[in-house]
């Protein structure tokens, strides 16, 4: 009998049946493609890991001793036992509304027009190619930009080195990146909804504004969260547009005031306090970046859920 | 204006065949108005024409289907009577779609408004992924109505009308993703119905589905003729020889200047004459199922 049969009266199976089974033979390249995959994935995640702890470790003073004096205190670059971060962390988030308010519609509103209006235009085509182009121009770019133009040019509305000026530049940087997550959110649209919306007499905007936008806003604040992120952590652009490296005296001042008044910003911070000399600064800098972290994770938790949200609606 | 009155002269064919089939409608009866007349409609992707030759007038009232193999232009041409083809770049139409005599594809034709007067099912069921309420009262809102009650009636019509009501009345703020495919599909077609067409086209409506949410379509179908006109595009012969009153046959034939294929419009008679007695040798053959 050459060939393997299960025995026919429903008794034991062939042997050779039960042989050719059990024994396969081992699939020894997959396994070790396997493996070299788990340990990419594991160096990634340790880097970051062991960052984060040493981070953790070199800071601990701070923890211990005075988190919320830290977390309160104004830059102080002569004195480390007084030195904090309060005006970093405020800095960041208002450089961050900034961000989300002129970034995130002018960013969709093109990505719209791009995906959904001007078609396969040369205009389109060639502006598509350039959308990527600038998300790979340096951010130190951006900062000589902001210079010339939010700084300088723009004298008469951003008041100079300001919050306000500080975030137009780094709006510039992250629309790019804000164009192209939107257009690829919105190009997974599938072109069924399209047609359902349109074939009931509905107008290019109103298939849009009930179907298309709604459908690809998961994925256009997902490219927000990307964006924020980015900008929450650019140190460049904002030393070049004017963000105070040494001693900010703030009062009390109004909104208005301090959107168009001298800022600075959490990577600016660790940057000043990373000049200095000194055992002391070590561990101030050291935990200046933690929270600087910490920031940048709730920013992303924040749009993380407001993601989230959004899905749960359909 | 005149096309509006229109009459063709109608063949009586004596149908006796293993499917049973809806006889044309007797044209000595009352006079058919016309719906649409193609004249030398052909229809190209940049520079492939992917159909030609379609002459065919569509009959108010009645069901039209069109069958042919993959690639014939069956689908190309049903998405001119809405202008569904301008979504598509590079699509251009050559020849005449008249509605009512005004011709589809005029200077002045809005095709939002040509939308809301013929509406359309498609091959795949596309709910919006909204709730089954807010699929229907879509259409009704961007065409003006705004008060609730209005549009609280026209979801319940509508939804009679596809015979959907009895399952999904009490869960009409549920999303209409989770209804099956073939709910989903009458969804649609009520969806569709909400806007009050004068024509519904319906791009293979059940191919996605199984035999008894298509024996239910089909059923559906029948019902809403009284009411509407409707064109079929489908796969299925036996679909056609079903449901429809005229049948269009399309086929392929390569080009004569390059190795690509146009589809062509072959016959177009009554669907008990095109199952039983064609007039073309191609259309017999592909009915018998020896080509195609």
């Amino acid at each position: 009998m050459a060939l393997t049969t299960v025995d026919q009266t429903g008794g034991v199976p062939a042997r050779s049946l039960t042989e050719s089974l059990t024994s396969g033979k081992s699939d020894v390249k997959g396994r070790v493609l396997e493996a070299i995959l788990l340990g990419a994935l594991l160096c990634s995640l340790g880097v970051l890991l062991v960052l984060v702890i040493d981070l953790l470790k070199r800071s601990w003073g701070i923890w211990t001793e005075r988190p919320l004096d830290f977390l309160t205190s104004g830059t102080n670059i002569s004195n480390a036992a007084e030195a904090g971060v309060w005006q970093g962390i405020k800095g960041t988030i208002m450089l961050c509304v900034v961000v989300a308010i002129v970034a995130i519609p002018l960013g969709t509103a093109c990505a719209v027009y791009l995906e959904e209006y001007a078609g396969r235009s040369r205009f389109a085509r060639w502006t598509r190619i350039n959308v990527r182009n600038l998300a790979g121009v340096p951010s130190i770019v951006y900062g000589i930009l902001g210079l010339a133009i939010f700084v300088k040019a723009m004298d008469s509305i951003t008041q100079g080195r300001t919050v306000f000026a500080g975030g137009l530049a780094l709006s510039a940087l992250v629309l790019p990146i804000v164009v192209i997550t939107a257009s690829e959110a919105l190009r997974a649209v599938p072109r069924s909804i399209r047609e359902g919306a349109l074939g009931v007499g509905a107008t290019e905007w109103e298939t849009v504004r009930h179907h298309v936008l709604p459908a690809a806003a998961p994925g256009i604040l997902t490219g927000t969260v990307l964006a924020l992120s980015r900008a929450a952590g650019e140190a460049a652009p904002i030393l070049l547009v004017g963000a105070v490296t040494g001693l900010l005296r703030t009062g009390n001042q109004s909104f208005w005031e301090q959107l168009t008044g001298p800022f600075t910003a959490m990577p600016v911070v660790i940057f000043s306090y990373a000049r200095q000399t000194g055992e002391a600064f070590r561990e101030v800098t050291a935990a200046a970046a933690l929270v600087l972290l910490v920031v940048i994770i709730l920013i992303n938790s924040v749009a993380i859920w407001l993601r989230n949200r959004y899905e749960r609606k359909w | 204006m005149d096309s509006m009155s229109e009459t063709l002269p109608d063949e009586h064919p004596t149908p006796h065949l293993d499917v049973t089939m809806h006889e044309a409608p007797a044209s000595d009866a009352a006079p058919a108005t016309m719906v649409f007349r193609t004249k030398d409609l052909a229809v190209y992707y940049g520079g492939f024409r992917a159909v030609r030759d379609v002459d065919l007038d569509i009959r108010k009232n009645e069901i039209t289907a069109f069958i042919g193999p993959s690639g014939c232009g069956k689908s190309t041409v049903i998405r001119c009577f809405d202008r569904m083809n301008d979504l598509i770049d590079g699509a251009r139409v050559e020849g005449q779609v008249l509605y009512h005599g005004v011709d589809l594809y005029g200077p002045d034709v809005d095709p939002v408004e040509v939308r809301r007067r013929i509406g359309m099912v498609f091959q795949k069921p596309n709910p919006f992924p909204k709730s089954i309420y807010d699929n229907l009262a879509f259409g009704p809102r961007v065409n003006g109505i705004k008060k609730r009650s209005e549009l609280d009636a026209i979801v319940e019509r509508s939804l009679k009308r596809a015979a959907l009501w009895d399952e999904v009345k009490d869960r009409l703020k549920e999303s209409a993703m989770g209804l099956s495919g073939g709910q989903q599909q009458r969804l649609c077609i009520a969806r569709c119905v909400a806007v009050e067409p004068e024509v519904i086209l319906m791009d293979e409506p059940c191919s996605a589905l199984d035999p008894i949410a298509t024996a239910r379509i089909e059923e559906l179908m029948q019902e809403i003729k009284l009411e509407y006109t409707i064109v079929i595009v489908t796969h299925n012969m036996q679909q056609a020889a079903r449901v429809s009153d005229r049948t269009a046959f399309y086929t392929t034939e390569l080009n004569p200047d390059g190795d690509r294929r146009t589809g062509r419009l072959v016959e177009f008679n009554p669907t008990a004459k095109i199952f039983s007695n064609p007039d073309d040798e191609r259309t017999e053959q592909y009915v018998t199922g020896r080509f195609g």
